[in-house]
């Protein structure tokens, strides 16, 4: 098992020792960026009547998704479940194709074809967005093992729910990362719920979910998602594991999100008390908590941090705007990208019936 | 007679087996406390308790497979599959296990098994959460599958599914669970294998299944209105077992038929209606039978054309006009 790394000492971790004021700024502004895109998302779902079947709000959760991600290199990938617009953005996906998918339209990061639950950008190393619970962690594995089997030094960081740990495909995935020493990094975005089952209802585990890993002889660790220096002090442990060694790990973030687990969730403040989803907004939201910590070392002010919001809630209306002003997919695409031969018009693509539409 | 939604006809349904019968149980994720994520089991849990009703954890494979093995103790689980979509990650447990135990042990062994659940498209909410899987299901001999299209409907079958000694398959409809009809206060069950004539008419045989029938409804009376001509609207209600003679007889009624079926179209359940009128009813036939089923990719988001991808009255109107 993993010594665990103490907060305290996670600032200073050479990780993050060597950030700059620009980078941890940098920070600030994607976590603000992802935070104003989905409310911003959340309004145009309600107002618009433009974007249909579920939408499930990352706020709340993006320290896990920008100080993760901001580890990767060019040889890194990632693959994630459904309340992944955050990973999205912080990979460098742009508002106006995550927010045109939202809407439907041709210009959207899958043309429309996905939705909210299902964005991809293999360009930037990111395999989706999946909506069937666990289904992503068997192709972490084999993200990995596909890195591995070229060469390369890289690293699958494959992100599941609290609830999705129960899947049968995760054990099996585990079981396989070890025997197999694949280069896979799951990280339990622990926000305590799955839909309106508090995690006691749902799991039986000793000391956390991560735990688990200690029964298939992985490495493992807990972190507190409130805390970005933490974040990526212990990811990169991980990710260093992964890239010189080729060994899994499991890592279980504590997190939290505000939001019902779609938006139509009519239990939202049911299964929660009102108090404590306030509780987390008021004293543990990690953008406010990076915000003052900046502000705390003096190379962020006040103005500069409203500015920064402002600037992000700006490009958010922008892409509302390019979503709106988009076009529809055209009936006819319906039937494009579901063969890659057919598309290409290849001899393979020209043989036999493909569609069976009388 | 009182009017309700169907997904209250099915609540009721539920409620009247626990009450009936000790041994039914409901499992499945979000059932009990948070009242199922259709409410669906609304109020269940808290008028039969923990013994009765289950929360689940997000694992498929385990709380079908459990289902099943639970019912060769004889209890009478219903288990809800929050989408059937998600059948497939519990896909040997519903094919090789409910599906071949029976035959396996020579029939000693009975599987009183509900699994229950909505299977549609048309909710924009991608490929993933979007499938019908009636026909690969109806496909496996040892399975039930019924598909009511109403309130009325998906009780009286949704009670016959529990009592049956075999494993029944509903699969109900996102769309139509705030959808209302007539429904009886009294007691009744409607057997499955029971088709029923929704509409009747002279001209034209419409064969569907759940929603695809209420949409078939629409297109009969745009064609009564603005082309006179007279559908007939057959709901099969079940699929496995599948009502055959009112098939034939309706074909052989009308001497026409186009078939709707939310399915994709290769081997849709309406491809094995075409085969039993081609089979059957040739010589009554005054045309080739046709189908309008889903548009032939994976069900698309993007909500406008999500709608054009579903069989649509327009459509059903312009494939009767082909013939008729
Ligand atoms: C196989 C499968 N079962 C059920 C669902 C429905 N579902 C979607 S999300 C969810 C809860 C998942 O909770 P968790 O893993 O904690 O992730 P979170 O939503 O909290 O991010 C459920 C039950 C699904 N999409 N796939
Ligand atoms: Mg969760």
């Amino acid at each position: 098992m993993e010594a665990l790394l103490e907060t305290r000492t996670a600032a200073d971790a050479a990780i993050n020792h060597e950030l700059t004021s620009e980078k941890k700024i940098h920070f600030l502004r994607q976590m603000l960026r992802i935070r104003r895109f989905e409310q911003t998302a959340l309004k145009q779902y309600q107002t618009s009547g433009q974007i249909g079947g579920f939408l499930h709000l990352y706020s709340g959760q993006e320290s896990v998704a920008v100080g993760t991600l901001s580890l990767c290199g060019e040889d890194d990938h990632v693959v994630a479940g459904y309340r992944m617009h955050g990973h999205a953005l912080a990979v460098g996906m742009s508002m106006n194709e995550c927010m045109a998918e939202l809407f439907g339209r041709a210009t959207g990061c899958s043309k429309g074809k996905g939705g909210s639950m299902h964005f991809f950008a293999p360009d930037k190393n990111f395999w989706g967005g999946h909506g069937i619970v666990g289904g992503q962690t068997p192709l972490g594995l084999g993200l990995a093992f596909g890195l591995k089997y070229k060469g390369l030094k890289g690293c699958c960081l494959c992100y599941l729910g609290d609830g999705a740990v129960n899947q049968g495909a995760y054990h099996e995935s585990l079981n396989l990362a070890a025997l197999w020493d694949l280069p896979v990094i799951y990280i339990i975005e622990n926000n305590q719920y799955s839909m309106g089952t508090s995690q006691d209802r749902s799991s039986a585990f000793q000391k956390c979910l991560a735990a688990r890993a200690e029964a298939y002889d992985i490495a493992w660790d807990h972190v507190s998602g409130e805390d970005l220096y933490e974040v990526r002090a212990k990811t990169w442990q991980a990710m260093q594991r992964a890239h010189a060694e080729s060994h899994p790990t499991v890592l279980e973030i504590a997190t939290y999100r505000y939001y019902g687990h779609s938006v139509s969730d009519a239990n939202a403040k049911k299964y929660r008390s009102p108090e404590e989803i306030e509780k987390y907004r008021t004293l543990h939201d990690p953008i406010q908590l990076w915000q003052q910590r900046l502000m705390d070392e003096g190379i962020l002010t006040a103005a500069q941090a409203t500015e920064l919001d402002n600037a992000a809630a700006a490009e958010a209306e922008e892409a509302v705007r390019f979503a709106k002003e988009s076009p529809l997919p055209n009936p006819a695409d319906i039937f494009t990208d579901v063969y890659s031969e057919v598309d290409r018009q290849t001899p393979a693509g020209r043989t036999g019936k493909f569609f069976f539409n009388d | 007679m009182p009017v309700i939604t169907y997904r209250k006809a099915l609540n009721d349904a539920l409620a009247e087996e626990l009450t009936r019968d000790e041994n039914v149980v409901i499992l499945g994720e979000e059932v009990a406390q948070y009242n199922g994520a259709y409410k669906v089991t609304e109020g269940l849990w808290k008028r039969f308790g923990d013994k009765r009703v289950w929360d689940t954890p997000i694992s498929e494979a385990a709380f079908v497979g459990l289902g099943v093995g639970a019912s060769m103790m004889g209890l009478r689980p219903v288990v809800e599959l929050m989408f059937w979509s998600f059948a497939f990650v519990a896909y040997d447990q519903v094919v090789n296990n409910a599906g071949c135990i029976r035959y396996m042990s020579g029939g000693l062994i009975n599987l009183p098994l509900v699994i229950r659940g909505p299977a549609n498209g048309g909710t924009n909410v991608g490929a993933t959460h979007s499938h019908t899987p009636e026909s690969i299901l109806a496909h496996n001999p040892g399975i039930k599958v019924v598909c009511p299209a109403t309130a009325y409907d998906a009780k009286g079958l949704m009670k016959t599914a529990i009592r049956d000694n075999d494993p029944v398959f509903v699969m109900e409809n996102t769309l139509l669970y705030g959808e209302t009809w007539e429904v009886p206060e009294e007691e009744y069950l409607i057997p499955l294998g029971v088709a029923d004539v929704k509409r009747e008419g002279a001209d034209i045989s419409l064969i569907a299944h759940g929603r695809a029938t209420i949409t078939s409804l629409k297109a009969a009376e745009l064609l009564a209105q603005e082309h006179n001509i007279h559908a007939e609207v057959l709901d099969l209600r079940s699929i496995r077992p599948l009502d055959e003679d009112a098939i034939l007889r309706s074909v052989r009624k009308t001497h026409r038929a186009v078939l709707v079926d939310e399915n994709k179209p290769f081997c849709a359940v309406s491809a094995q209606i075409a085969t039993i009128i081609q089979q059957k009813a040739f010589d009554d036939l005054d045309a080739p039978v046709l189908r309008v089923c889903s548009l032939d990719a994976p069900a698309i988001y993007s909500p406008r054309l999500e709608k054009l991808q579903l069989p649509t009255p327009e459509r059903i109107v312009e494939k009767v006009l082909s013939i008729a």
